[in-house]
């Protein structure tokens, strides 16, 4: 028998990791069954729009394309067509992208490295801001967009969402020029450049990975937009995949629950493509960025 | 100079998309407006017709139901369990169940929405009642019966994941010699917990409450979609009913004089959380002058 180093008798030893071991099962279980409602409902999706039908709720029977004939063909005549929501959802995902991090990067480069008359005031604003919430600007907002003719048009909801968006994206944004060293800078500044020649060769260049994130938020945001989306948008020309899915909800909830689960697959396809591969990145940000903002 | 140029882009809009609508809503909430958009200011009408509404009692109750309920059992509770077992099981199967967590606030709400309503069917087609029919049971209308619960839950598998991360955030800079001394002092996991982690992340566990109340209470979206409120007013909560005043489609809509007016209280409550939270957490501190003054 090999000799224990530890001054406790092997039987004990034993015991003890047996009891460890129990544990962490425990707490394995835990987690899968806590997290059952969520395996389960997005399986479903899959495998809900695949099937012909499913029994117990679950099992699928029949593998089938036919839920997904929406790709060519409205499910009624009073639906426009899935590709104009599509694109419709494009521009607004990549309209909040242009406009947030287009108007958020020069004004956060300038809040981290100037000192002018008002900085303290402007930083202290955002931050007020953020106690007007977005159902209580909701009304205004609406009487805004009426009053610049932008109701019933994506452009107005992207805006709306990107100014809302902004204060945000400007704290996110000021955090990361904030962690340049000054050096760089002024290395540039000695050898002749301009500062705006400074701000887009040098500084542009460091806060890639800022971008990047507020870039994806920004896109997420927009593409997965409901309420702004719902309200400031009834005309079907304009309609988003929310406007869409949520007029499938209502209209065949109890009748095709295959064409539910489809669309609903379709829409949230690029928000799982970017969860397997951005999370991580975007997590940083966003909890970097909670404490300001959103 | 040049500063102005950099940031003027930024003003405009958040003057126009956020500034001026925040001006608005506390100009429209003296008014009557409805949908003809006129400037009928009437004092504090709607104020004293607050005090009036027959409805608002119930509202306060299920408001109030509804910000505890979800807090207290997902958001902190809930959060603080994951964050707690997801760091000591292994790092894979942690961050595993963590992205999990975050799925659902990541998915489009209609989405998220649609999901519960498919496992909260009324019919024998939903996964509740699938599961109660293969047993003998009947079918069960969920929303109907526990209107209250349906939006705590739903709500809950949302809010749990903000919690967790920052809890996860904050148990992983507990010093690790902490841990080790209580263990060879003879402390079992749960006095471990309850001596060492919990007091050390107390800070979080105040700031996780603090912001989500109030993300709670200005929250509707996911009510919306999966009970709009119902039945009757059984899950309409504060914020919902302020937006089905002016955009809901079954009773008497585009009241935005008074629905302003119930979105004003909100923002009253929000600025006090926002003040508290500034002397609490001191903000000014994330608010340092640049390292060395340039221009």
């Amino acid at each position: 028998m090999r000799r224990s180093v530890y001054p406790l008798k092997t039987s004990t030893l034993e015991k003890i990791r047996r009891r460890e071991r129990a544990i962490k099962v425990l707490l394995y279980g835990f987690l899968f069954i806590t997290a059952l409602p969520i395996i389960i409902g997005y399986s479903w999706l899959f495998l809900n729009s695949f099937s012909e039908r499913l029994v117990y709720g679950l099992i699928p029977e029949q593998l089938t394309l036919k839920n997904w004939s929406f790709l060519w063909k409205p499910p009624s005549p009073y639906y426009p067509s899935l590709w104009r929501a599509f694109a419709n959802t494009l521009i607004l995902g990549l309209g909040m992208v242009i406009t947030v991090v287009g108007i958020s990067t020069p004004a956060a480069y300038v809040l981290s490295r100037m000192k002018f008359p008002g900085r303290i005031e402007i930083l202290a604003g955002t931050l007020i801001l953020h106690s007007f919430p977005g159902i209580t600007l909701l009304i205004s907002l609406y009487y805004v967009l009426r009053t610049l003719g932008l109701l019933n048009t994506v452009v107005g909801v992207f805006l709306v969402k990107a100014g809302l968006m902004m204060p945000f994206a400007i704290w996110v944004m000021k955090g990361f020029f904030d962690g340049i060293p000054w050096d760089v800078e002024r290395a540039a500044l000695v050898d002749g450049a301009t500062r705006f020649q400074t701000w887009y060769k040098v500084m542009l260049p460091q806060v890639k990975p800022g971008i990047g994130a507020i870039s994806i938020l920004a896109f997420l945001s927009g593409w997965s937009e409901y309420i702004y989306v719902i309200t400031f948008i009834h005309d079907k020309r304009s309609w988003t995949l929310s406007s869409y899915v949520n007029s499938i909800i209502s209209d065949y909830r109890f009748l095709d629950y295959g064409l539910l689960a489809s669309t609903a697959l379709f829409y949230i396809f690029p928000v799982l493509v970017f969860f397997l591969f951005a999370q991580r990145y975007l997590l940083q940000v966003s909890i970097g960025g909670m404490k300001g903002g959103e | 100079m040049s500063a102005l140029l950099f940031l003027s882009p930024a003003i405009i809009t958040v003057l126009v998309f956020y500034v001026v609508p925040a001006i608005l809503t506390v100009t429209m909430a003296l008014t009557n407006m409805d949908y003809r958009f006129q400037w009928n200011f009437i004092g504090l009408g709607n104020f004293r017709r607050m005090l009036n509404d027959f409805l608002l009692p119930g509202i306060l109750r299920v408001t109030f139901l509804y910000v505890i309920g979800t807090l207290g059992i997902f958001n902190v509770t809930f959060g603080l369990v994951l964050a707690l077992v997801t760091t000591s099981v292994g790092e894979r199967t942690g961050r595993f169940f963590r992205s999990l967590w975050l799925l659902p606030r990541f998915t489009p709400p209609v989405v998220y929405g649609m999901i519960w309503l498919w496992i909260l069917d009324p019919t024998k087609y939903g996964l509740l009642n699938s599961m109660r029919v293969a047993i003998g049971l009947r079918p069960v209308d969920w929303i109907l019966n526990y209107p209250l619960l349906v939006i705590i839950v739903t709500n809950g598998f949302i809010g749990a994941s903000f919690g967790m991360l920052i809890f996860t955030a904050a148990i992983r800079s507990i010093p690790r010699e902490l841990h080790w001394a209580a263990r060879v002092d003879g402390a079992g996991l749960f006095q471990d917990i309850r001596y060492i982690t919990l007091p050390q992340i107390r800070w979080p566990i105040l700031f996780v409450t603090a912001y989500q109340t109030l993300s709670l209470l200005t929250s509707y979206e996911y009510i919306l979609i999966i009970t709009k409120g119902g039945p009757y007013f059984a899950s309409t909560v504060w914020a919902l009913y302020t937006y089905n005043l002016c955009f809901g489609g079954y009773y008497a809509p585009y009241q935005f004089g008074y629905g302003s007016a119930m979105a004003l209280v909100l923002v009253i409550i929000g600025l006090i959380a926002a003040i508290t939270y500034w002397r609490v957490f001191r903000f000014r501190a994330m608010m340092a002058e640049p390292l060395i003054e340039v221009v």
